[in-house]
């Protein structure tokens, strides 16, 4: 069974899903356009400089087209489940686009293409407002941090194209902090 | 008779007992220790200027006196998640370790969840249960603002639960061998009548109906006794209620107890709290009962609650 017959949106709350876990590699690939355990892996480490054994005890599944999902440790493949582990990742489109929940949780592990904002500029981006920024590196998807108890923190993810952050935080998690 | 005064034979001082029931509760935190530790989030509140006291048995519970816990960085980082404090208890008790497989079987919003997955550094397995579509899509927010990975998550009923989904070629085999080994822990935190909650939501003694009592012990210990049976021999299972009813806190247990392979067991709580009771409107229980806990509201300031920690005998 193909995971692309359906709407991904209209999957997330179908109840007789299933998750399927990614091939390892190209070769095991049985449905097709399905990305690898290998190249999510690349993506993290040349998009973020994640290193590639930071995942090693996580399992990959896809549900709904393109939705990619991180779950520690491993099940028999397919899971017929109504969650697994957190949705980490979406493929479908040209440039993947981590979630905010995979980078608040991992994203402390990242080297390139984050962005650190002062508190003024992390609330107007955690409002959901895109906001004009200076950036010298890649336009695309970043992770935004700011700096809370002493430490820098990812706290979502922003798209950075034409001189313009435009802020990623889901409706649902945007807030209004002063 | 109001609903409060059918428990006054039970406890020691109805005064003081109808007086906390009357008191508004402080807003609650724990550190979520998947994301950060507990004292950078304490740092992280006197950074935003957020005033906290620390409970004197939990150093990752936090009184937010003058504040509500969803509007801060802290809590949108995932370092915080609003939970009562005595809902912090059956956790504790339960006690899951890194690399368990644990049921939780009523588990939205996933409160203790969360608190699961915390206690295993994320690491092992967490089957989240429960019958409600729209719970559970609250449950799935929260388990992932506060980064869990280890989880499954299952709606149905968890009187007919499954272990199919959680096979795989590593384990031992389970009760037959296409489904998923056992459960090494099970948490049990049943809906319940819930006047224990009267001092967040003092609507539930209007709710409260003899009818439901019975109707609503016939599924708790469906849910008990199917904890027990998906838990191996040497397993643990912790049953907790926000209900004072006897009808659904020691006769359940009995219930349990009379039907499957296990035992109630002690164990050393860090709050003040009663022990289960063997009497009530002239049924008896078992004496084992009385190794369960009954949280009074005035006996340590929080919400009512009943907790038992049962071990899979068999
Ligand atoms: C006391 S609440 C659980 C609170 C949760 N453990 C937490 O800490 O956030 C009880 C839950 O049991 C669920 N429930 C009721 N009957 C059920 C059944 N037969 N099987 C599974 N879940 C059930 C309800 O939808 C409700 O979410």
């Amino acid at each position: 069974m193909a995971p692309d017959d359906a709407d991904g949106d209209a999957m997330q709350d179908n109840h007789s899903d299933r998750f399927d876990r990614l091939p390892t590699t190209a070769d095991e690939r049985v449905v097709e356009g399905r990305p690898t355990r290998a190249a999510v892996l690349s993506w993290w480490n040349e998009r973020f400089g994640i290193d590639p054994a930071v995942f090693e005890p996580y399992s990959f599944w896809e549900r709904g087209a393109g939705k990619i999902w991180i779950f520690y440790g491993d099940l028999a493949s397919p899971v017929d489940v109504d969650g697994l582990g957190m949705m980490a990742l979406r493929t479908r489109q040209e440039h993947w686009k981590p979630t905010l929940e995979a980078v608040q949780r991992f994203g402390g592990h990242a080297t390139t293409n984050c962005i650190h904002l002062p508190r003024p500029a992390a609330a107007t981006f955690l409002a959901g407002e895109d906001q004009e920024l200076d950036w010298d590196g890649d336009w695309g998807y970043l992770i935004v941090t700011h700096e809370l108890a002493g430490e820098p923190e990812p706290l979502g993810v922003g798209l950075y194209v034409h001189d313009e952050l435009r802020s990623m935080v889901p409706k649902g998690r945007r807030r209004e902090l002063g | 008779m109001t609903v409060l005064e059918r428990y006054e034979p039970l406890v020691d001082d109805p005064a003081t007992f109808y007086a906390a029931c009357e008191r508004p509760l402080p807003a609650v935190v724990r550190v979520n220790t998947i994301k950060t530790t507990v004292e950078q989030a304490r740092a992280a509140l006197e950074e935003v200027g957020i005033a906290y006291e620390a409970t004197d048995w939990h150093p990752g519970v936090l009184r937010l006196p003058d504040a509500q816990p969803g509007a801060n960085w802290p809590y949108v980082h995932g370092w915080l998640h609003g939970q009562e404090e005595v809902s912090a208890v059956p956790a504790e008790v339960l006690a899951p370790q890194p690399g368990e497989r644990v049921w939780d079987a009523c588990a939205a919003p996933g409160s203790k969840t969360t608190q699961l997955a915390a206690l295993m550094d994320d690491e092992g397995l967490v089957v989240a249960t429960d019958d409600n579509m729209g719970r559970v899509s609250a449950l799935r927010s929260n388990t992932e603002r506060l980064g869990v990975t280890n989880i499954a998550v299952t709606v149905e009923d968890a009187r007919n639960h499954s272990l199919k989904p959680f096979s795989s070629q590593a384990d031992e085999p389970g009760p037959t061998t296409a489904d998923g080994a056992m459960y090494d822990r099970a948490l049990v935190d049943v809906p319940c009548s819930c006047e224990g909650t009267v001092r967040k939501n003092p609507d539930v003694l209007d709710e409260w109906e003899l009818d439901q009592v019975e109707g609503i012990a016939g599924v708790q210990k469906g849910i008990l006794r199917r904890a027990v049976q998906a838990t191996r021999a040497g397993g643990t299972v912790v049953y907790s209620t926000c209900t004072f009813a006897p009808e659904e806190n020691e006769a359940v247990l009995e219930y349990a107890i009379a039907e499957e392979p296990c035992e109630i067991v002690p164990f050393d709580l860090p709050l003040d709290a009663s022990p289960g009771i063997t009497e009530w409107q002239g049924e008896t229980y078992d004496d084992s009962v009385t190794r369960a806990k009954r949280i009074y509201p005035h006996q340590n300031d929080t919400g009512g609650f009943f907790c038992a920690k049962l071990e899979v005998t068999g």
